[in-house]
C-alpha cells in the first residue's frame, strides 16, 4: 500500500526533535499500551506483519497527527476486533459480553524476559532455494500492491547489488493477511545513493535494504 | 465504531501535541482536580479500559504487563549494546565474530538465545559511516538497545535519513568530509542492525568496562561518534 507510513525520501518533515535524557515512556498509558501489544502478540490470531499493516491503514492525516503510541492503540484495537478476539461492542463498553468464556493468557509473566531478549524472529527453518546470489545485480520490482509490503517506494524499479543472503524468512505481504508464510530468502541489497536519488546525492553513499525474493528480479 | 474512533483520534491530537512538548504527564497529574482537561484523561482511560477488558477476558495477565513494563524500563537498554561494542574493541577475535555473525556473537552475552532475531553489526572506520533507520515503521534492535527514542520513530528522521543522511548527521553535529562513505541501513525485514563505532583515540589503556561506559545509544544507531569526554549510556 502506497501509504504515508512509507516515508523514505519524503521532504519537508521538519528538523529532528531530540530530547535529552528521554524517558522510555512519557506517560503511564504509553507503557501499558506497549505492554498490551506485546502480550497480545503472543496469540496466534495476531502476527507482527498484521500489526504493522493495521497501523498502516490508519487514515494518513491521523497517522501523521497521532503520537506513536496513539497509532499503536488504534492498530491494536482495530486488529483484535478484526481477528475476533474481542467485539467492537466489548471495546466500546470495556466489559466482556455476557456469557463470553474466559481464556488463559497466552503470555505468562515468567516468559517476558526470554521473549524480549530474543526480539522478533522472522526466520523459518525450511529449505528454500535462493533465487539470487551474492554480488548479483538485481532490480527491485515495480510493485504497487494494495496490501502490506516491505518494499519501500523509493527503491522500486531501482538497480542494486546483493551483498548478503540472510536466509529464509516469512513473507510479510502474505503473512499480514494470514495468507501463509510463503518462506523465501531475504537479502541485503545495496543501492547507490545516485541510483535512488540522482545527481544530488553523494557518489560515495549507498542505502542497504533487506528484500525478499519476490521483491526482486534479475537486472 | 469507525466514527467514534475517528472522534477519539481527532480529540487525541491535542494530547499528541502535549506529549511532544513533554506536558502530558504533567497534565495527567492534574486530571484528578481538573475535569476540564479531558484529552489526556481520555487516552489514559481508553487504555485502562482496553487493559481491563483484555484482563477480564483472560487474554492478558496483569502480572505479565507489569513484567513487560519493568523490562522495557529497567532491563532492556543501550547498556547491553555498549558491552558488545566494548568487547569488540577490546578483543579482536570477538570483533571478527561479531562482524561475521552478530546473531551468534551477541548471544554469547546471554541477551538472547541462538534462535534470537537476526542481528548484523556494521563497522565504522575513518572512511565509512553507518546509519540505521526504519523508514516504514520503527524497527530497532531491542535486545541490545531497548526501545527506540521518539526522534528515531519521527517522520523527520525516517523520511530524511535515506535521502539526506549527511544532512541528518549534520543535525547531530557531525560534518562529514566528502571522501567519507555513508552507508544507510533501512531495516525493512526482521534483521536488526547495530553500528560498531570507531574506538576513540586515547582509550588504549581503558578496561572493557570503562570502554563500555563511553558507548552511547546514539553512537550505536550511527548518528554520533564515541568520544572520551562523553558520559556513556545515553537514555
Amino acid at each position: 500500500m502506497n501509504g504515508v507510513h512509507d516515508m523514505g525520501g519524503m521532504q519537508d518533515m521538519g528538523p529532528i526533535e531530540y530530547e535529552k535524557n528521554e524517558p522510555v515512556f512519557h506517560a503511564r498509558w504509553e507503557a501499558r499500551m506497549r505492554a498490551l501489544a506485546q502480550a497480545m502478540w503472543a496469540w496466534p490470531q495476531l502476527n507482527i506483519d498484521a500489526s504493522r499493516y493495521q497501523i498502516e491503514m490508519i487514515p494518513p492525516v491521523e497517522y501523521l497527527r497521532n503520537s506513536y503510541y496513539e497509532n499503536w492503540f488504534a492498530g491494536l484495537t482495530g486488529l483484535i476486533v478484526k481477528r475476533g478476539l474481542v467485539t467492537s461492542a466489548e471495546l466500546e463498553s470495556g466489559v466482556p459480553a455476557a456469557g463470553s468464556s474466559k481464556v488463559t493468557p497466552a503470555l505468562a509473566a515468567d516468559r517476558v524476559l526470554p521473549l524480549l531478549a530474543r526480539g522478533i524472529v522472522g526466520t523459518r527453518d525450511v529449505r528454500v532455494a535462493p533465487q539470487f546470489k551474492v554480488s548479483q545485480r538485481v532490480r527491485a520490482r515495480n510493485l504497487n500492491p494494495n496490501g502490506h509490503t516491505r518494499l519501500p517506494r523509493y527503491a522500486r524499479g531501482k538497480m542494486g547489488t546483493i551483498i548478503r543472503d540472510h536466509g529464509v524468512f516469512v513473507f510479510p505481504d502474505t503473512n499480514a493477511e494470514f495468507q501463509g508464510d510463503k518462506p523465501q530468502h531475504v537479502y541485503s541489497v545495496r543501492f547507490t545513493a545516485r541510483e535512488l536519488w540522482g545527481r544530488q546525492a553523494s557518489p560515495r553513499d549507498a542505502v542497504y535494504l533487506d528484500l525478499w525474493d519476490d521483491y526482486l528480479e534479475p537486472a | 465504531m469507525e466514527s467514534s474512533r475517528r472522534d477519539f483520534l481527532a480529540t487525541a491530537a491535542t494530547a499528541a501535541g502535549a506529549a511532544a512538548t513533554g506536558n502530558l504527564t504533567h497534565a495527567q497529574e492534574q486530571d484528578h482536580d481538573h475535569v476540564h482537561q479531558a484529552v489526556p484523561s481520555d487516552l489514559t482511560l481508553r487504555v485502562k479500559s482496553l487493559e481491563s477488558l483484555l484482563v477480564e477476558k483472560g487474554l492478558v495477565d496483569p502480572a505479565t504487563l507489569d513484567a513487560l513494563v519493568d523490562a522495557f524500563e529497567h532491563k532492556l537498554g543501550p547498556r547491553n549494546g555498549s558491552r558488545v561494542i566494548a568487547r569488540a574493541w577490546a578483543d579482536p577475535a570477538y570483533k571478527k565474530r561479531l562482524l561475521a555473525d552478530a546473531t551468534t556473537a551477541i548471544a554469547e552475552f546471554g541477551f538472547t538465545d541462538a534462535h534470537g532475531a537476526r542481528m548484523v553489526a556494521v563497522e565504522n572506520t575513518p572512511k565509512v559511516r553507518n546509519l540505521i533507520v526504519c523508514t516504514l515503521c520503527s524497527c530497532y534492535p531491542w535486545p541490545v538497545l531497548g526501545l527506540p527514542p521518539v526522534w528515531y520513530k519521527s517522520a523527520a528522521y525516517r523520511s530524511r535519513s535515506v535521502i539526506d543522511p549527511r544532512g541528518v548527521l549534520r543535525e547531530f553535529g557531525q560534518e562529514l568530509a566528502e571522501d567519507v562513505e555513508v552507508r544507510v541501513w533501512d531495516s525493512t525485514a526482521e534483521v536488526r542492525y547495530i553500528v560498531l563505532p570507531e574506538r576513540p583515540a586515547g582509550s588504549e589503556k581503558l578496561s572493557e568496562q570503562e570502554l563500555a561506559a563511553l558507548v552511547t545509544r546514539d553512537a550505536m544507531i550511527g548518528v554520533t561518534k564515541v568520544t572520551l569526554s562523553q558520559s556513556g549510556g545515553a537514555a
